[in-house]
Parts: structure tokens; sequence; C-alpha cells
């Protein structure tokens, strides 16, 4: 058995698909948060995109799968220790949620983090079209059919789209 | 704090906390270990304010899950869904912190415990009554969160600071969406207004314990893990709302509300949604999900 190493590790993440958005693999999402090897344990630490989203349990399963016989011992936990936030989204996500037919998270409603009350109301998402690249669109529903995401009408090709929210 | 149920502050913690669980075993988010830190006075205040947090959450989410189905329009559905999975979420996650504090099991913290036990503020103790009622208390509600996790956003209780600084982006946008609803009944026409203005009346009082009610508040703010003692979170988020609600013409707070903030005497309204929401766990407590 060769050694293991992280880059190798890291790879096998890259394999493990969203469930809610599978083009996109944990890592294009940004959610790993460490990954540690210590002799014969494997650790690796996740972020939660949203506190409350359904799928987080599935995502830690399915990297604990992934890793399954990587190492004599394979931790996956979540944690808080750092707060996921769409900045964490990779270029090459962005790239993939545009191709999926989702607008990327913009500089939202809590882009640049939350701020004292009443300071973010006035600034209301925007997004341009993943299918006609248009910006003449219009938020429809700031909550859409996942925690995450947002809906929005473009007026150009008549299509309604979602964009990953700013958080 | 007086609560009676499996969580017990000021003794010993009664079940280790867990190790962390290899793969295959079922999940849940983990915060890390608690620190002991606190003297026992701050403790149990502090694990009075993680109760009562969780609480408002949890009762609020289950209250907004009422109109899956029945909203005004179809996205309304879909936000108050959203909503809903959002605050029970951030419950979840601050019943989970409560467990490491404690020991003891977040469901049945959840779900195990009789309506006298839940430390809700009385805001959540009516019923989602007619649409303006729902946005005015979720409006109400969601600025005092909003005040609320400001003071916890830098809060020494490391093990909170992490879930907070997730659970305030997220306000951020029940808080839009919020604001956007409040306008728009406020400047919609002579019965929706109406309704709106009825509501906050009726709610105001109410809506003050939000931001009350919490014991040893003040050894809190002197530990770091609020940054100012609830009368100010209170001061705070009312200077931010009073100046928004004349400007559309609505109601502003009472000058002080009177009674418990906090319980343990609860609404008819809270023991029927109480027997809505314990429901399937009362009818099988052992079951494996």
């Amino acid at each position: 058995m060769t050694t293991l190493t992280k880059d190798a590790v890291w790879e096998a993440l890259a394999e493990v698909p969203d469930p809610e958005i599978p083009a996109l693999s944990v890592v294009d999402l940004g959610l790993v948060h460490t990954v540690e090897l210590d002799g014969d344990r494997l650790r690796v630490e996740l972020l939660p995109t949203f506190v409350g989203c359904p799928a987080l349990e599935l995502i830690r399963t399915s990297v604990a799968e992934r890793l399954a016989r990587m190492a004599p011992v394979v931790e996956v936990e979540m944690t808080f220790a750092a707060p996921w936030t769409s900045d964490r989204i990779t270029a090459e996500g962005r790239r993939k949620l545009g191709d999926s037919g989702f607008a990327p998270p913009g500089q939202g409603a809590a882009a640049g983090g939350p701020a004292p009350l009443f300071a973010t109301i006035p600034v209301r998402p925007s997004a341009s079209c993943p299918w006609c690249g248009s910006a003449d669109t219009t938020l429809e529903n700031l909550f859409g059919p996942t925690l995450c995401r947002t809906v929005f009408w473009c007026n150009r090709c008549r299509q309604p789209f979602e964009q990953f929210k700013a958080v | 704090m007086s609560t009676g149920g499996p969580r017990t502050t000021g003794e010993p913690v009664t079940q280790a906390p867990r190790p962390p669980k290899a793969v295959g075993g079922s999940g849940g988010t983990r915060s890390a270990p608690p620190v002991n830190q606190f003297d026992a006075n701050t403790r149990t205040a502090l694990a009075g304010l993680l109760l009562a947090t969780a609480d408002d959450e949890f009762v609020l989410g289950y209250w907004d899950s009422e109109w899956t189905g029945i909203a005004p329009v179809l996205e309304e559905d879909v936000a108050f869904a959203s909503l809903a999975q959002d605050e029970i979420g951030h419950a979840q996650a601050l019943y989970q912190l409560l467990a490491d504090l404690d020991g003891g099991d977040p469901d049945e913290l959840a779900y195990g415990r009789a309506p006298e036990e839940y430390r809700h503020a009385r805001l959540l103790d009516h019923p989602r009554t007619d649409w303006a009622f729902s946005v005015a208390r979720r409006f109400l509600y969601d600025t005092a969160d909003v005040a609320r996790l400001d003071s916890l956003a830098a809060s020494a209780y490391q093990p909170l600071d992490g879930v907070v600084a997730k659970m305030r982006r997220e306000e951020t946008y029940h808080l839009l969406h919020m604001h956007a609803w409040v306008e728009r009944l406020a400047t919609g026409g002579e019965e929706p207004r109406a309704r709106l203005v009825a509501a906050l009346e009726r709610l105001w009082p109410d809506a003050l314990c939000v931001l009350d009610g919490i014991e040893g508040d003040e050894l809190l703010a002197e530990a770091g893990v609020l940054a100012e003692p609830m009368a100010a979170v209170r001061r705070r988020w009312l200077a931010g709302l009073t100046p928004e609600l004349a400007r559309l013409g609505l109601p502003g707070p009472p000058a002080a509300h009177t009674g418990p903030c906090r319980g343990p005497s609860r609404s008819d309204d809270f023991r029927w949604l109480w027997e809505q929401f314990t429901m399937v766990r009362r009818s099988d407590p052992e079951a494996a999900w």
C-alpha cells in the first residue's frame, strides 16, 4: 500500500458530488475545512452551508464512503469552527454553477458579512441570467426550492432561474 | 432557571461528551467540546440563554410551518417553508450546544419536554392567526433576533460563536423578506394596513419579551458571552426599529411589558402546537430514525 498523501485525499474529495447540485463537488463548493493525516488516522472536517440544510448528513456520509479504506481510521465531521460563506465557492465551482443554470452568488443581501440592523435592507440580491446573460432580471422570491437558493425571472429570455444565495 | 426537563443546570454532567463519530455513525453537526471556562452561575446563565434562544427559534419554526400549503401565494409557501427550516435548523444547532455543555440529547430537549418546560418568549405563544399577524410577529421577532445575534457575534463562548456567525448570515434574508412584507402591507391599502396595525398593537408587549427573561444576562455580559446585558440589546433593537416603523406610520413599542416573559404558564395555542410537533415522537419515543 503506497503512502497516503493529502493530495490524494483532496483528489478523492473532488469526486464527491453535492447532492442538490451534483455538477459541483464538495471541493468546488468550498465545504472542506481541513484534511488531517496522522499515522493511521485520516480526519476530514466539513463546513455546513446552511445550518438547517437537510443534506448535511448525506454529504457527510457520501464523503465518508468515498474516503473509506483510504486509511485504517477515517473520521468525517461537520464543524462550525469557521463559517462557510458563498465566497468559498471556487472559480471552477462558479463556472460549473453557471453551466448548470444557476447564477453564482453575487454581491447579494449578506455579501460582505452581516451589518447593523437595517443597514442591509436596501441591498436586495441581483443576478444576471445564466441562460442568456441578460442583466434585465427580476427577483421573484428570496427563498427557493432549497435553503441555499433564490428565484429570479429573466425578462429577456423569459425563463425562471435560481441564484445560489450570497451568505 | 427553573426548568424541570431532562437537562438540569447546576448538577454534574450526566453524560460525558461523546467522542467524534467514525465513518458510518449517524451524524449531526458537531461543535467543539465545551470549555470549562465559566463559574457555576455563569454556566447556568449560559445554559438558560441557549435554551431560551433555541426554544424561540424552534417554536417560531413550527408556527411558520403552519403556512405550508395555505400561504396567500405560492411564493410564500416556499418562503415560509424555508424560514421554518432555517429556524428549526438553528434550534437544532443550539440544542446540540446545550447538550454539549450540560449533557443530554438534543432531540430529547427539542421534543421530550412538557409544554411548561419550554422557555420561548411569549411572543411565540400566539397562533399564526392571519397573514398580517404572522408578518408582524416575524418582523418583530427577526429584528430582535438580529440584535441578539449581534450581541453574540464575538462571544467568549467559542462553540456559540461559530454557530452565530452562520445564523447571522441566514437571518439577513429573513429580515429582507419580512421588511418587504411589512412595507407592502403598510402601503397596500386600507385593509392590509389595518390588519397590520392591529397585529402590531396586539404583539408589541410580548415582542419586548424576546430580549428579556434571560436570568443572569449581566453575568454573561461580564464573561463576554454576550457583548452587553439584554436591556442594552433591547435598547439597541428599539433604536433601530422604531424610526423605521415611524417612517411607515406604524405603531411603536409600549413603555414596558408586564408579567413573566418565558413561561412556565403557556397559552392553549402553544399547547395545541406542542401536541402537533411532539405527536410523532410521543407515538414511539424509542424509534430510531
